[in-house]
């Protein structure tokens, strides 16, 4: 069984965010790097199944959209296991844009499992895995806590409002993966370090799609009004105000 | 041409949020001189569908099939794409929740439509058709436009105002054909709370950090809760130690929610946090260090052990409720 897991370059997420150009372009100075949380979650967990003998999870690989600027992070992933990787060479401009070129390289590429972050922690989309299956005509299953393999199905757990339900279905299938998933990150050894320095990075080039959306331009938030502060020996005086200032108990 | 919502059941019951997303699409078909059409996808009684039409809807779709008791995304999928074929709509709108997350992407490209996903309020103009709507988790915003002739948007929970106007709606029965051969989801156990009150619904939410010291310390958020009819959620690293479910987890990689009231008991505010919150009306923090950034994003405080204060804020909520 060959797992895919699609991974993204977003800023560190402690980065205080900026942006250039009248506000219509990030400002990318000091910025660090990073697997997208949700992806570097999703990864942990097929290398987790990939160490387990049971699981029959032959190969890991990772997928990216962006330029060359972004090996470092694709590096990262290699370190941390992924057995190779593809970057289709593009500047990814929407996730229908994104979706659209991982399909064509996903296609005909024989992976079972397709693993996509459910979120990106740029752009809060939520929405490149489920359009990654409806391009590939794959079945889907979103806000996925667990998977696991099981005789050839797959067992994953995923979130329902007040609770969860366990599903199995057949491969090839895109997973769409939440908070749960693995504890933590799984964490580059030494020696994960150097061998990632050889594997292979298949570059590919893209096809010629359009956006279907575009940023104008970007905000900064409004800041809030400074904290009102309570006696703590009197906390009723909070009770009082969230009562009759705020109005919402 | 119309405006199509996607209203999803429980049960066969609507709630809070089909309204909020109901009454969206209503006032953004009033602003396209269009009219408003729901679709309603699984097994709910004409009492419960005639709800929407108070909220603006002008036509009331009711697609059954035992099959679509299950959520199957590619089944769903083809079945919303079908009617919004069917109905011209220009724009459809779904929830940012669970299930508008799994389905409002597949939907995007069997209908090439663009996705505004998570707006908050109605677009900044109609023709370009632009929607704004958070980015950077709430570090930032932009203003995007979508391209596309058909457009999708997936509003934000609890932040558009429900708005009763009264229609009459008419209600259209179909029964539907699933293809069989592309229904894949096979559900093996359900495993459900019940009467507890789901944290991305609730109105008030208690939430407990490190600062309450160990999970035994956690009986009197759950009775604060109880009291002020919340939810109880936790930061990361309680959920990481184990302290409480990761389902409570709220924050950046966690559950991202929008209650009236947040209360942060013992949580530092680190900026994964505030950006699971900070879409919260009020927020109201409790910790024991003045410059914890939690204080930046709240609108009342108390600087002091959570621990210790509990108790007191406990006693003057039942003194003040009691009235």
């Amino acid at each position: 069984m060959k797992i895919l897991v699609c991974i993204s370059n977003v800023p560190d997420t402690t980065t205080k965010i900026k942006f250039i150009d009248d506000n219509k372009k990030l400002d990318t100075t000091g910025i660090q790097w990073i697997i997208n949380p949700w992806d570097e979650l999703s990864l942990t967990r097929a290398l987790d199944m990939k160490d387990d003998a049971a699981s029959g999870v032959q190969k890991v690989t990772v997928a990216h959209v962006g330029l060359g600027s972004s090996e470092p992070t694709i590096r990262k992933a290699l370190a941390m296991g992924a057995d190779d990787a593809i970057r289709i060479n593009a500047e990814p401009i929407d996730a229908f844009f994104v979706a659209a070129q991982l399909s064509e390289v996903i296609k005909n590429a024989g992976f079972d499992i397709i693993l996509c972050g459910i979120e990106s922690s740029d752009y809060n989309g939520s929405t490149a895995g489920g359009m990654l299956a409806e391009f590939l005509g794959y079945p889907s299953v979103s806000s996925v806590s667990s998977i696991k393999s099981e005789n050839g199905q797959i067992i994953m757990t995923r979130e329902i409002d007040g609770g969860k339900e366990i599903i199995s279905m057949p491969v090839p299938l895109v997973a769409i993966i939440q908070k749960g998933i693995a504890k933590e990150p799984r964490i580059a050894a030494m020696r994960g370090i150097m061998t990632a320095r050889t594997k292979p990075i298949n570059v590919s080039q893209p096809i010629t799609i359009e956006s279907l959306t575009e940023v104008i331009n970007y905000e900064m938030p409004k800041p809030r009004a400074a904290c009102k502060f309570v006696d703590p020996e009197n906390p009723k005086q909070l009770v009082e105000l969230l009562q009759n200032e705020a109005k919402v108990i | 041409m119309s405006v199509l919502v996607f209203v999803e059941n429980w049960d066969g019951k609507f709630k809070k949020l089909t309204f909020e997303i109901v009454s969206y699409a209503s006032k953004l078909a009033e602003l396209l001189n269009t009219s408003a059409i729901a679709l309603s996808v699984g097994n709910v009684e004409n009492l419960e569908l005639e709800k929407l039409g108070k909220y603006g809807a002008q036509k009331i779709i009711s697609a059954t099939n035992e099959k679509l008791n299950v959520l199957d995304n590619r089944i769903y999928t083809d079945v919303i794409a079908d009617f919004a074929r069917k109905e011209g709509a220009e724009v459809i709108v779904l929830a940012n929740n669970i299930t508008g997350k799994a389905l409002a992407p597949r939907l995007s490209v069997n209908l090439s439509a663009g996705i505004g996903s998570g707006v908050g309020k109605l677009p900044i103009s109609l023709d370009p058709f632009v929607v704004f709507k958070k980015v950077y988790s709430g570090n930032a915003f932009a203003h995007v436009r979508i391209k596309s002739r058909i457009k999708i948007l997936t509003l934000a929970q609890n932040s558009f105002e429900v708005i009763e106007t009264g229609n009459n709606a008419s209600i259209e029965q179909h029964k539907i054909q699933v293809r069989d051969e592309i229904f894949n989801t096979h559900v093996q156990e359900v495993q459900k709370q019940t009467g507890k009150i789901v944290l991305t619904d609730a109105d008030i939410v208690i939430s407990g950090g490190r600062g309450m010291k160990s999970p035994d310390n956690w009986p009197p958020l759950v009775e604060l809760a109880g009291l002020l009819g919340g939810a109880l959620a936790c930061s990361r690293p309680v959920s990481d130690e184990g302290w409480r479910p990761h389902e409570e987890h709220t924050g950046q990689t966690g559950k991202i929610i929008a209650p009236n009231l947040y209360i942060a008991v013992g949580i530092s505010g680190s900026t994964q946090h505030i950006a699971g919150v900070s879409s919260s009306k009020y927020i109201v923090a409790i910790n024991i260090d003045k410059d914890a950034p939690i204080f930046a994003n709240a609108q009342y405080g108390i600087i002091g052990d959570a621990v210790k204060i509990l108790p007191k804020l406990i006693d003057a909520v039942k003194e003040v409720k009691g009235k």
